[in-house]
């Protein structure tokens, strides 16, 4: 009686990883607790354990094996000593059920830049590592840049985004911090008073409200109390929104929270080149910059354009669809369920004109209205919830700029109103999805 | 206060004659001012939250005595004083009491939100405790900079039980950073006292598990205020991490205009107006010098009265802000 041996996984969000080593060959003993393999996840290298007794009977991947798949058969081992037959630990849920989260998105084409330079060539890069080579850059051309946070060095970031930048920029410039997220983004903001630029990580943004007394009312407040004196250039970063299975205090989009305040700029980028562009453009913006990341999007990647300086301006929506039957917006990982809401939609007649909102303050709400004055219509999508939320303020200003072009009742898609539950069926239903943007899409066109 | 008053004695002959009577000028123009600000508040000249420094001046004065150029402030939102300190304007604080446009935010930030890079005074802050951080990111900037610098951070002993308070404690001690936080103990925070509210009242060992050398300092000898300034700033400078220094100090008027103190007895009040008032401390120490004579406290009475009265009367008659500050200073123009 053999036992299946197959690729864990490591982490809430891992889907494929690389076999990197293989401790154990053919004909060996293993008993429970054993190292048998190395993984390396985009987050972290790990190790694997065998969880069952017996003799190592195939190796069915080679090491140094990217892209395998979680759940897929490595090895097996014969089972002895009545080992369990079933699966080793740990047992991801099979990958068939419908998922709070469809597997993250592949590379979407996407509309050319109309600002890049005619010629630009592009290279394959992950959101993850267009984050990475922002702040390496702009760490490079000045020195007062700095990124503080936990984990942020030694143990090259809690997702792999700050990887190698220890090693470039040394420890004055790049701080790992103790848990104390209220405390340090008030050295951050504080240190950005006496001139320096710093970069603060949270972990994820939900850690982020110990610390959103400094992010208001230090940061964004000052310079305007000050009568102008006291400037706060800093960028507060990390992923937001849901990650998977994580539960209601992991998972949160924080958009309209911070959208709401004066004196922040709020960025929200979805692709590579995006997320690039905007973090460099936050970092060297004078004021406080809200910079949120999204954990589903660190491990996909697109095309980032090669060239010296990519900046993207803040403030900018951009079309990343053209139709004229109906706007959909959407900001961060929802603009990827928005494209393929779009796919869906051009099946049955309906060219949906999706709107990248990339920055919700300030909001580029001349975009949108443009756009909706030629497709009358208007769905919005966030990953957040819907009350006072991004698409209130959307529809809020389509209303104001252009009552008169509106064919249809704007809709909503957002989370609904309930704590993020961790059931996977639930977490669906919770959140929103490319089936609930076709059925709002749909609706506001008056087809049913 | 024995214990205190005794580890100064050693360095009062340190402070010069000139240096008496600057302390002397300062303080009594911080109470001048604050007297005044009291009475501008009662005509409504002046709105919202008013938190005077009477009582407590030997605090700004001594510690601004120790400070270089480069070395900053910041303090929460009792902060006339440290500013009148800090060599701002008073002009300026005033009328920005009084919400007007020559106020040194434009009269935007009011009593608690006041600010001056060039007199390195960085707020003037409303959330207690958030200045803890904030100085110590100072200090952070400081020792990234290698300029030399030390960050002086003041605040109450309502705001010694934060939890910002120590986490920056913590992380200002593991880096080293040259910071020096300054407890003024007034014994109540709003109308809490110090035993009802602090399971350790000697704020001076709030640093004991961070490993913070801490000190109690009588708050209300300017002289002895400076000693241990002095030591506390060499301390962060020479590179040796933050020092707290916890001055025990005493308010005379109520937290706010708005506060009737009656958490306290008249009697307490008096008792420490009559025994351990500053200005009236450092009168005695002059004239058993025989560095003043009646014509000198007379000459700086009046010098201190005049600053006030045109203090007070440039916030008077200073405009208020035109109407289209309410959307400047909300963004600084991203550089192209």
């Amino acid at each position: 009686m053999s036992v299946d041996i197959l690729m864990p996984a490591l982490s809430p969000t891992m889907e494929e990883g690389t076999l990197a080593k293989w401790h154990v060959k053919v004909g060996d003993t293993v008993k429970a607790g054993d190292v048998i393999a190395e993984i390396e996840t985009d987050k972290a290298t790990m190790e694997v354990e065998a969880v069952d007794e017996g003799v190592i009977e195939a190796l069915l991947v080679e090491a140094g094996t990217e892209g395998v798949k979680v759940n897929s058969l490595i090895a097996r081992l014969s089972g002895q000593g009545g080992a369990s037959p079933s699966a080793p630990e740990p047992t991801p849920p099979p990958k068939a059920e419908p998922r709070a989260l469809s597997p993250s998105p592949t590379a979407q084409p996407v509309l050319a830049d109309p600002e890049l330079p005619e010629g630009t060539t592009f290279i394959k890069q992950t959101v993850r590592d267009a984050l990475r080579d922002a702040m390496a850059e702009e760490m490079r051309a000045d020195d007062r840049v700095y990124l503080m946070g936990e984990e942020v060095a030694q143990y090259q970031g809690a997702y792999k985004v700050s990887r190698d930048l220890l090693q470039e920029f040394g420890p004055r410039r790049v701080i790992d911090t103790p848990i104390t997220e209220h405390g340090f983004a008030g050295l951050g903001v504080g240190s950005a008073m006496a001139g320096l630029k710093p970069i603060v990580e949270f972990m994820t943004w939900n850690f982020a409200m110990q610390a959103i007394d400094q992010i208001i009312n230090s940061a964004a407040k000052t310079l305007y109390m000050s009568g102008g004196q006291i400037k706060s250039s800093i960028v507060f970063r990390g992923p937001n929104g849901a990650a998977s299975r994580v539960g209601a205090q992991h998972s949160q989009d924080y958009s309209a929270w911070y959208a709401n305040v004066p004196g922040l700029k709020v960025v929200a980028p979805y692709d590579a080149a995006d997320a690039k562009g905007l973090l460099k453009a936050a970092i060297r913006d004078p004021n406080p910059v809200v910079f949120l990341e999204h954990e589903m999007m660190y491990g996909v990647e697109f095309d980032v354009p090669q060239i010296d300086d990519h900046i993207v301006p803040i403030g900018k929506a951009k079309v990343r669809r053209i139709g004229q039957h109906v706007t959909i917006t959407a900001h961060s990982r929802m603009v990827g369920l928005a494209l393929k809401a779009a796919d869906l939609l051009a099946q049955e007649g309906i060219e949906a004109e999706v709107i990248d909102l990339r920055t919700l303050r300030p909001l580029d709400h001349a975009t949108i209205v443009e756009s909706v004055r030629k497709t009358n219509r208007l769905v919005t999508t966030e990953e957040g919830w819907g009350p006072m939320g991004v698409g209130a303020e959307i529809i809020a200003r389509v209303v104001e700029h252009g009552f008169d072009y509106l064919d249809a009742p704007p809709m909503r898609v957002c989370q609904e109103d309930v704590p993020l539950p961790y059931a996977a069926n639930l977490e669906a239903l919770a959140l929103p999805s490319v089936e609930k943007i076709v059925q709002a899409a749909r609706a506001v066109c008056y087809v049913s | 206060m024995a214990r205190a008053r005794k580890s100064v004695e050693v360095a009062k002959t340190a402070n010069s004659q000139e240096d008496l009577l600057k302390f002397y000028r300062d303080m009594l123009l911080m109470r001048r001012f604050e007297e005044r600000a009291g009475q501008l508040y009662g005509m409504g000249l002046i709105g919202g939250f008013c938190h005077l420094y009477i009582g407590q001046e030997a605090i700004a004065v001594g510690m601004q005595s120790i400070q270089i150029k480069g070395d900053q402030i910041i303090t929460g939102y009792r902060d006339h004083g440290h500013m009148l300190a800090a060599g701002m304007d008073p002009r300026e604080v005033m009328a920005e009491l009084t919400g007007r446009s020559g106020g040194s935010s434009r009269g935007k930030g009011g009593s608690m939100h006041m600010f001056s890079i060039e007199a390195g005074f960085f707020g003037g802050h409303g959330i207690v405790g958030a200045q803890v951080s904030l100085g110590t990111g100072l200090a952070l900037a400081n020792q990234y900079k290698a300029n030399g610098n030390v960050a002086f951070v003041y605040f109450g002993d309502g705001a010694a039980n934060q939890g910002q308070v120590y986490e920056s404690f913590n992380m200002a001690s593991l880096w080293k950073l040259p910071v020096v936080y300054v407890v003024e103990n007034n014994q109540y925070a709003m109308g809490t006292s110090i035993e009802r509210s602090s399971s350790e009242t000697h704020l001076h060992r709030r640093g004991v598990s961070f490993n913070i050398p801490g000190e109690e300092v009588d708050g209300m000898d300017v002289e002895a205020v400076r000693e241990a300034g002095a030591r506390a700033a060499a301390h962060a400078r020479d590179g040796h991490g933050p020092y707290i220094l916890e001055m025990k100090t005493y308010r005379y008027r109520g937290h706010s205009m708005s506060d009737p103190a009656k958490y306290r007895t008249k009697e307490e009040v008096d008792e420490v107006k009559k025994t351990r008032d500053p200005i009236d401390h450092l009168r005695e120490v002059l004239d058993a010098k025989g560095w003043a004579d009646e014509a000198a406290y007379k000459a700086i009475d009046a010098e201190v009265k005049a600053i006030v009265a045109d203090a007070a009367e440039f916030a008077r008659t200073s405009p208020e802000p035109d109407p289209a500050e309410l959307y400047t200073d909300v963004y600084l123009e991203a550089a192209q």
